[in-house]
């Protein structure tokens, strides 16, 4: 509209009036080739956004319409223990984080410590991770089964004590750690190929001044790692406020022995599609919203700190 | 120097061999639970645990017997018409986007793309709710259409994957085109897109498994078990005959085996493509 309003009355230059039409044509161009993302950004993303924000200030259970409350639900969030639990558990799967990290980096190392059938067992170990959640959580419920399950049965075995699992309150989140590290192989990907980009001359060089394995890993390999480290990382965080489908499949009642697995995700779905509290339940997504942004730009500010981008990238 | 060498090998070696089992072992237990009879899983009394990885004779009546109760193909059939819809629907939309992005010059683009990079910080569960309000008053619930329709409308994923994509090829290519008469959307067809094809690729088997390992989405929009998809089955014989350990590892072979074939015929697109994501950060 401007380049319209700014061209002079006068018969224009003929140069400048071509200048205009062509970008407005390519305006006009570009904005229906991303037309499809304008509405979908439009009634799938900002929209529901905005009317999520207003149900957060209301009453809405479905059947009747909504009514405001103001900060009803945030008031009532604040005192309601269940959602303080879920918080903590959800809190609490974060030591995930640093294991998953060093598994995943710990067996991309050993893939590229240029073995023989470096395939066959990439392959091995990225199996699991494209294994859908209900399926891998059905055969963990069996391996955790506390009677004949493969878990005690090889901690029997080994004439260990056995243990409760999933229907303990005490090793139910430690369960899901262990059955989540099983599926490490997708990070482990991403670790491989970033491994297989650190210029070799770098350890050629730290060989030559006498760095042994462990210092070429610690001032080499996993600075120039690091900028996956943190893609992981920030992933890792948003993906862990969002953990859900093995905690709704794999415990009974939902939320595990003593709400012990009561995830925030699992929580907020329970409110919206259990309870019919949708209000209520948006309410639940503005606050994880906000912890995640918060999370996100404290992971981001810490990166200058530890994330080394080569020169002239 | 070169003793050591030798004992490394060996270590590294080992330590493969031993994490490869134990990676593979559940696979292992879940094949051979899914063969035995029911007197081979329960212990005997005084023999509590038992490790009985390879039972003799095989029960493989545990098959036919866990696809009558879970009604495989047409499960796998719905599976399938979302994945395919869902694939179709994602690979236009997103190359049209990043086409737009990347290959057509308009004044506010980079501000508009920004804006498509902050949707991925969106958690979705900040949409789902009022999108689930959308489709009940249009009557989508019970339908594969919440499924399958948003991926017509572009996944900010994938049009950044694509765009990252198209800036890398040269810009004479367009430019002659055009000089020849060709319109834009012929560029796409003609020129970008044969040379996008392993992106594509990517991003098309990237939407298909996304598809075929969805839970949330089935579990909220699919309530007639007509419609159910793979996993929204399983779930349901779970629920159903939860005791049923061998029935039950059967069905889960059955819908883990094709996941598994799928990975060997694209392992090569695959690995690329999940390196290429990471490589993003």
């Amino acid at each position: 509209m401007s380049t319209v309003a700014e061209r002079p009355p006068a018969p224009a230059a003929p140069r400048v009036n071509y200048a205009a039409r062509a970008e407005r044509r390519r305006l006009v161009t570009g904005l229906l080739f991303i037309s499809p993302w304008i509405v979908g950004f439009l009634v799938f993303t900002l929209g529901p956004i905005l009317v999520s924000l207003y149900l957060s200030f209301c009453d809405y259970r479905v059947l009747t319409g909504p009514h405001w409350v103001g900060l009803g639900n945030y008031r009532q969030l604040a005192a309601d223990a269940y959602f303080w639990r879920s918080l903590g558990n959800t809190a609490f799967m974060f030591i995930e984080l640093p294991l998953s990290i060093i598994v995943g980096i710990a067996l991309a190392m050993l893939l590229n410590a240029g073995v023989r059938g470096q395939p066959a067992f990439r392959t091995i170990f990225y199996l699991p991770a494209v294994v859908p959640t209900v399926a891998s959580a059905m055969l963990w419920l069996w391996i955790f089964n506390p009677d004949i399950g493969l878990a005690n049965t090889l901690l029997d075995q080994a004439h260990l004590p056995t243990l409760g699992w999933l229907v303990d309150a005490a090793t139910s989140k430690p369960s899901f750690i262990v059955m989540d590290l099983w599926a490490v192989g997708g990070g482990m990907i991403i670790y491989l190929a970033a491994l297989q980009g650190v210029p070799q001359h770098l350890y050629e060089a730290a060989e030559i001044d006498g760095a042994n394995a462990w210092q070429r890993t610690w001032h080499i390999t996993l600075p120039s790692i690091s900028p996956v480290i943190f893609f992981m990382v920030v992933t890792g965080v948003i993906g862990f406020f969002q953990y859900f489908t093995s905690a709704y499949i794999m415990t009974s009642p939902r939320g595990g022995p003593e709400h012990s697995t009561l995830f925030y995700a699992l929580y907020l779905f329970q409110n919206a599609f259990e309870y019919f509290k949708m209000g209520y339940a948006c309410a639940m997504a503005w606050i994880l919203f906000f912890i995640s942004l918060v999370a996100t730009l404290v992971v981001f500010r810490s990166s200058a700190r530890w994330v080394y981008y080569e020169e002239g990238r | 120097m070169k003793r050591q060498q030798a004992w490394k090998r060996a270590v590294t070696y080992a330590a493969l061999v031993g994490l490869g089992l134990g990676f593979a072992f559940p696979f292992v237990w879940m094949i051979s639970t899914s063969l035995k009879f029911d007197y081979q899983i329960f212990p005997r009394a005084g023999n509590p645990f038992s490790l009985n990885l390879f039972p003799w004779p095989m029960r493989w009546e545990n098959y036919p017997r866990a696809l009558q109760t879970f009604p495989f193909l047409s499960y796998l059939y719905n599976t399938l018409y979302i994945c395919v819809f869902s694939v179709i629907g994602t690979v236009l939309s997103c190359s049209l986007a990043a086409y737009g992005f990347s290959r057509v010059r308009w004044p506010g683009r980079n501000a508009v793309f920004i804006l498509v990079l902050c949707t991925m910080m969106i958690p979705y569960q900040v949409t789902l709710l009022p999108v689930f309000i959308l489709f009940r008053n249009l009557g989508w619930i019970g339908t594969f259409k919440p499924l399958v329709v948003p991926a017509f409308f572009g996944s900010a994923f994938f049009i950044f994957m694509l765009r990252q994509f198209f800036m890398t090829l040269p810009g004479e290519l367009s430019d002659a085109a055009r000089i020849d008469g060709c319109s834009e959307l012929g560029i796409l067809l003609r020129i970008i897109a044969p040379l996008a094809k392993p992106a594509l690729a990517t991003v098309a088997l990237f939407t298909f498994m996304g598809a075929w390992l969805d839970f949330m989405g089935p579990l909220v929009y699919l309530n007639d078990e007509r419609l159910y998809t793979l996993a929204l089955g399983l779930l349901a014989f779970l629920g159903r005959h939860g005791a049923d350990w061998s029935g039950l590892m059967a069905a889960g072979t059955v819908v883990v085996a094709p996941i598994i074939v799928i990975f060997f015929v694209t392992q090569r697109t695959f690995i690329k493509g999940i390196a290429l994501t990471g490589m993003k950060g």
